[in-house]
């Protein structure tokens, strides 16, 4: 049973960015929905949100199994 | 924005000082290792870093026993141990069943360096050495020293399975341990050299490895495959002036635009003629070592995979970053205008200074970890033949698996395509911002 703490704190830090990125993937749909030639913009802009949330989760999972 | 996200990163400090270290002993961390497997005899197939077919051979109900009387216990096959094991940078280089000889750059402290060809060691299918030389043996595909100066210099014939690992706990964590057997006898060799030489923890070592790894070498190829494309591309530039783009550069003037246009010219302000190079750089460089690690049978080396390329990449980031930052930058750092004195004191710049570090700190791990995420996966769903055949000895479990494993391998693979151009764009996208935000004028 080693390492299943670990396993469960790297479930928890993804529970959390999952969420963070599908929110941020459901906005950026309805705003290019809304306003289709801003297109260009909201990608970078989402891709760049979603990048930060998922460095947040990276540390996370690597203290999960690293640390 | 950014003061919401730094205030939300305030717990990960503590990671600043012990990333260093772990960067350095990443290739002996992983618990729950179970390589004997290894020991077996493999009879001509192929060892690829892809395939991980050596891993689920032989895993029967005996052991094999090495001249030291050593009994090779055979654990269940463990599809994460040989994900880890095939990630691994290695002093060998694999195409197909071939083993290249890579050469081995030593500084042995005090005795002045030693250089000679990893060919040396004779390694067999699995990359374990038959043989030593200057007290070096090779384990899986890595060299180590044997600590004992009684160990002879020179070649040293030692047969086969006579180097292997035992698990050992050190400072509460388990660790593998390699182990010579020569003369009847077991001789432990040093743990891998490291950067800090094994100040922060990975034990001192008597030597420093300099040597052209399997990621040296691929990020060789990658230069040279990078200059002579982009020499040509600029070529046909100057040739075919006024005319439109054909051949390779008609296929890398989109991709360059794109980054361009998404990337340099909002993200780094009215100076990114100036900086837009290094993006470039960055980004190709990226892009080709992902899109490199993805051909199989090729040595499927983990370059950007690797903690320590991807530390050296985050902290050019952090160089051209703080070094390019203007007083305006430095203000808002250090002493930001309109908060109070207090805040700025107790809360604020410390904030922001651990910000200057966070932010090339995920850079980093965020590379790391989704292209070595990426090449687990693909590994464990390959290993996935050997879990449902039990190690060969169920064939037709081995058989479904197959065509489970090969759609699911393949699909991983589309998406690990993609994951390539999305990691290198996003190192792009971030550090385009980080260095606009710090060469961005005041505008009170």
């Amino acid at each position: 049973m080693t390492g299943s703490l670990a396993a469960i704190g790297a479930g928890l830090a993804v529970i959390g960015a999952g969420i963070g990125i599908g929110n941020i993937g459901a906005k950026a749909m309805e705003a290019i929905a809304r306003q289709p030639e801003a297109v260009g913009d909201i990608r970078s802009n989402m891709i760049l949100m979603a990048a930060l949330i998922e460095g947040a989760a990276l540390i996370a999972m690597v203290l999960a199994f690293y640390g | 924005m950014s003061r919401n996200i730094y205030s939300a990163l305030l717990i990960f400090v503590a990671m600043m000082v012990s990333t260093l270290a772990f960067s350095g002993n990443q290739q002996h961390d992983h618990d729950g290792h179970d390589h004997s497997g290894h020991s077996h005899d493999q009879d001509g197939h192929d060892d690829d870093t892809k395939t991980a077919d050596h891993d689920g051979h032989g895993h029967g109900d005996h052991g094999h026993t090495n001249s030291c009387g050593i009994e090779m216990e055979h654990g269940p096959y463990s599809p994460g141990a040989a994900a880890f094991h095939h990630i691994s940078d290695q002093n060998i280089y694999n195409i197909g069943p071939w083993h290249i000889p890579l050469p081995c750059i030593m500084y042995i402290h005090g005795q002045g360096l030693d250089v000679f060809s990893s060919g040396r060691f004779a390694a067999d299918a699995h990359g374990v050495g038959r043989k030593a030389y200057n007290k070096f043996v090779l384990f899986e595909g890595l060299a180590s020293r044997v600590i004992d100066p009684s160990f002879p210099e020179g070649e040293v014939e030692l047969g086969d399975h006579n180097v292997y690992a035992l698990p050992e706990m050190i400072n509460g964590k388990e660790n593998e341990v390699v182990y010579v057997c020569y003369n009847g006898k077991s001789w432990k060799t040093e743990s891998r050299s490291t950067l800090d030489g094994g100040v922060f923890g990975g034990g001192l070592t008597t030597f420093t490895d300099f040597s052209i790894t399997k990621n040296v070498m691929s990020m060789l190829i990658i230069l040279l495959f990078g200059f002579f494309l982009f020499r040509g591309i600029a070529k046909s530039y100057v040739a075919r002036e006024g005319m439109a783009p054909k051949g390779t550069q008609g296929f890398m003037e989109p991709i360059f635009l794109f980054i361009q246009d998404e990337v340099c010219k909002p993200f780094l302000g009215h100076k990114w003629e100036k900086f837009q190079p290094f993006i470039m750089a960055l980004f190709f460089f990226i892009l080709f070592l992902n899109l490199f690690g993805q051909i199989p049978f090729f040595g499927g080396s983990n370059v950007t995979g690797s903690l320590s390329v991807t530390f050296v990449l985050a902290i050019l980031t952090f160089l051209v970053v703080n070094l390019n930052g203007n007083k305006h930058y430095w203000e808002h750092v250090l002493w930001m205008p309109g908060v109070p004195g207090w805040v700025k004191i107790f809360v604020l710049t410390l904030v922001e200074v651990m910000g200057l570090f966070i932010k090339p700190l995920t850079l980093m791990l965020r590379l790391f970890g989704n292209i070595t995420a990426g090449h687990m996966i693909i590994t464990i769903f390959v290993g996935l033949i050997f879990v449902f055949g039990k190690s060969g000895e169920n064939v037709p479990g081995s058989i479904g698996a197959i065509f489970g494993s090969t759609v699911l391998t393949l699909f991983m693979m589309a998406i690990e395509l993609l994951v390539a151009f999305i990691q290198a764009f996003v190192f792009a996208i971030l550090t385009a911002s980080y260095i606009g935000a710090a060469t961005e004028e005041a505008h009170h």
